[in-house]
């Protein structure tokens, strides 16, 4: 078991970083903002950046970094919050959320300096990428790894299945995807739009090691990124999620994939989290 | 860099476009140490036999699936390796478009990215294997640098200008074996700087790829006929030297010859510039027209479409008022 104080950091962590979701998705008003996926996956990128990953927010370029990037770029206002509580750029720059111009785009925009590995937004490009990172660091002996973090709707492209396949053919086990497995997308229900079936048999099948895990639970996701094992084959952490978690009205309520809160929404909503 | 000797040139010129790449590509695994090079299971076909077999740690076949390949050279571009990435160009330029856009366009991966086999070059295959639009697709592409060699020997220089350069550049190969010469001896080549290759006051010539040997030949035979045209080699279509055409304003005509469609290629690049300008004499554009035509062996599919030194020297005396 791992010790309390650790799994305790990280849940104030990730409330921190829920709390800011909700305030950076209130001031940018009538804009609206991809609320209910980030919400979805807001525990994933905690974990991540708080424990699993090697990082260095004073040199953010450095050679030793595991790469992260984010595939569902609709998750961005996670990274945001993750990105500023780890001290890779102030709270006043967080709050320049989607203001024209600026570094903090709806959909991620590449900027290494604030630890942002690439752009995205364009859904199934990332894992590619993310094989090429991987297949790099295999070609010159570099230790770092590679977390993709994948909406379970982005697993609909074509794309993501020739990474899996390309991935496991390379035997990139420094090549991590999570995929968070919220149910929704765009249109709704995930099952009635394009039902996948079995995401553990296809991922599995594809040649991966395939480890589950409650997306929202914090000791479950950190005993499942401690578990992957250099086993020659790339790993996908199938993170069960609630889309639009911890928020009663948002929870599995595709309104809420993208959308702005009048102010008892936001009153609410802060409210729901703060006593969570 | 390979000698441009003579012997070398005709070596090239033997070996075709894509076996000339696969000789430069193999030259350059020699002094560049981080040279990786990416197929979508034609590494053969592209002219990499060789360098698959000397070089297997410096290749990787991603199997066919163009769109994870550019993926993939774009991570391997971001930590710093100098990527090729090849395949035939339609397939390149079309099924991974959007992968090039968000990777080389966006995020500026200085991949260099090699459609072989583009323009009609794949004969009798059709179709869906010629590359008639790749070069209106790249143009698009902002931050995109569109490469289109006119012969072996600018086939060496493309590819190593194209590593110095390191930025995101797509080399466009057209022409198959026996590669007709242009360049005989060494010459300075420098990207989005145009060689003019012959002098002509009454009308500008301006060729890309194969049809840079046939616009010299078309040129010759004008001449006979007391019609003067200078030609200029444009094998930068993107960024596109411009100071070719503020040289031509003052004449009768300006020609664009290209083995691509008419449209958005370099007599669109040509055409665009022209617009600009105050007067600027009329522009005849010479590529393939806007369709799908039947299939045919290369050099019928040359002949068919005019694009070759009889074909554009006829479309000439058409269009051309003394």
């Amino acid at each position: 078991m791992q010790p309390q104080a650790r799994l305790n950091d990280l849940n104030a962590m990730s409330k921190r970083m829920r709390l800011n979701i909700i305030k950076l998705a209130y001031q940018v008003g009538n804009n609206g903002a991809h609320i209910a996926p980030a919400l979805s996956c807001n525990e994933i990128i905690a974990v991540l950046y708080g424990d699993v990953m090697n990082l260095n927010p004073k040199n953010p370029v450095s050679q030793e970094r595991d790469r992260f990037l984010i595939g569902k770029g609709h998750g961005a206002l996670a990274l945001y919050a993750a990105l500023c509580d780890t001290g890779f750029f102030s709270e006043e720059l967080l709050f320049t959320y989607q203001k024209n111009g600026g570094d903090l785009p709806g959909q991620p925009s590449m900027n290494l300096s604030l630890g942002i590995e690439v752009s995205s937004g364009s859904l199934g490009n990332a894992l590619s990428v993310g094989e090429g990172i991987a297949l790099s660091a295999k070609k010159n002996g570099d230790k770092y790894k590679t977390y993709v973090l994948l909406g379970d709707g982005e697993c609909n492209e074509g794309t993501i299945w020739e990474t899996a396949m390309s991935a496991s053919h390379f035997r990139l086990d420094n090549l991590i995807a999570i995929v968070d497995l919220n149910g929704m997308q765009s249109d709704g229900q995930s099952a009635k739009i394009l039902n996948m079936g079995n995401f553990r048999e296809k991922w599995s099948s594809f040649g991966w090691n395939v480890i589950e895990a409650d997306g929202h639970d914090i000791e479950s996701l950190y005993n499942a990124f401690h578990a992957i094992k250099q086993e020659r084959k790339p790993t996908v952490i199938l993170a069960h999620t609630i889309k639009g978690h911890g928020v009663s009205f948002m929870e599995n309520n595709n309104s809420w994939h993208h959308n702005h809160l009048s102010s008892e929404q936001y009153e609410l909503a802060l409210s729901e989290l703060e006593a969570k | 860099m390979l000698d441009i000797s003579s012997k070398n040139v005709r070596t090239w010129s033997k070996l075709g476009s894509r076996g000339t790449l696969g000789s430069a590509l193999l030259d350059l695994a020699s002094s560049k140490e981080d040279l990786v090079v990416l197929s979508a299971d034609l590494g053969n076909t592209s002219g990499l036999g060789r360098f698959m077999n000397v070089h297997p740690n410096k290749f990787y076949n991603l199997g066919i699936a163009e769109s994870n390949m550019v993926g993939v050279a774009a991570g391997m571009a971001k930590e710093g390796n100098c990527v090729f990435a090849t395949t035939f160009s339609n397939f390149l330029a079309m099924r991974s478009y959007e992968q090039i856009r968000l990777n080389m366009g966006y995020m500026q991966f200085p991949i260099i990215l090699v459609g072989v086999g583009s323009g009609f070059e794949m004969g009798m295959f059709g179709n869906t294997h010629y590359g008639i639009e790749d070069m209106a697709l790249m143009r698009a592409v902002p931050n995109m640098t569109l490469l289109s060699p006119a012969d072996g020997a600018e086939i060496i220089k493309t590819v190593n200008a194209a590593v110095e350069y390191a930025r995101p550049v797509y080399i466009r190969l057209t022409g198959g074996m026996n590669l007709p010469i242009v360049y005989k001896e060494n010459y300075e080549f420098e990207i989005g700087r145009a060689v003019t290759l012959r002098e002509g006051d009454d009308m500008t010539i301006i060729a890309t790829g194969t049809m840079v040997y046939e616009s010299l030949c078309a040129a010759e035979y004008l001449a006979e006929h007391d019609i003067e045209a200078e030609v200029v080699d444009m094998h930068t279509i993107k960024p596109l030297d411009t100071s070719v055409i503020d040289r031509a304003v003052s004449k009768k005509l300006i020609i664009t010859v290209e083995e691509h469609s008419v449209v958005g290629g370099l007599g669109g690049a040509v055409a665009e510039y022209k617009t600009t300008l105050h007067s600027a004499p009329p522009q005849l554009f010479i590529g393939v027209p806007d369709t799908f035509g039947k299939a045919g062996e290369y050099k019928w599919m040359l002949e068919h479409y005019g694009l070759t030194a009889k074909g554009i020297a006829e479309k000439i005396f058409d269009m051309y008022v003394v």
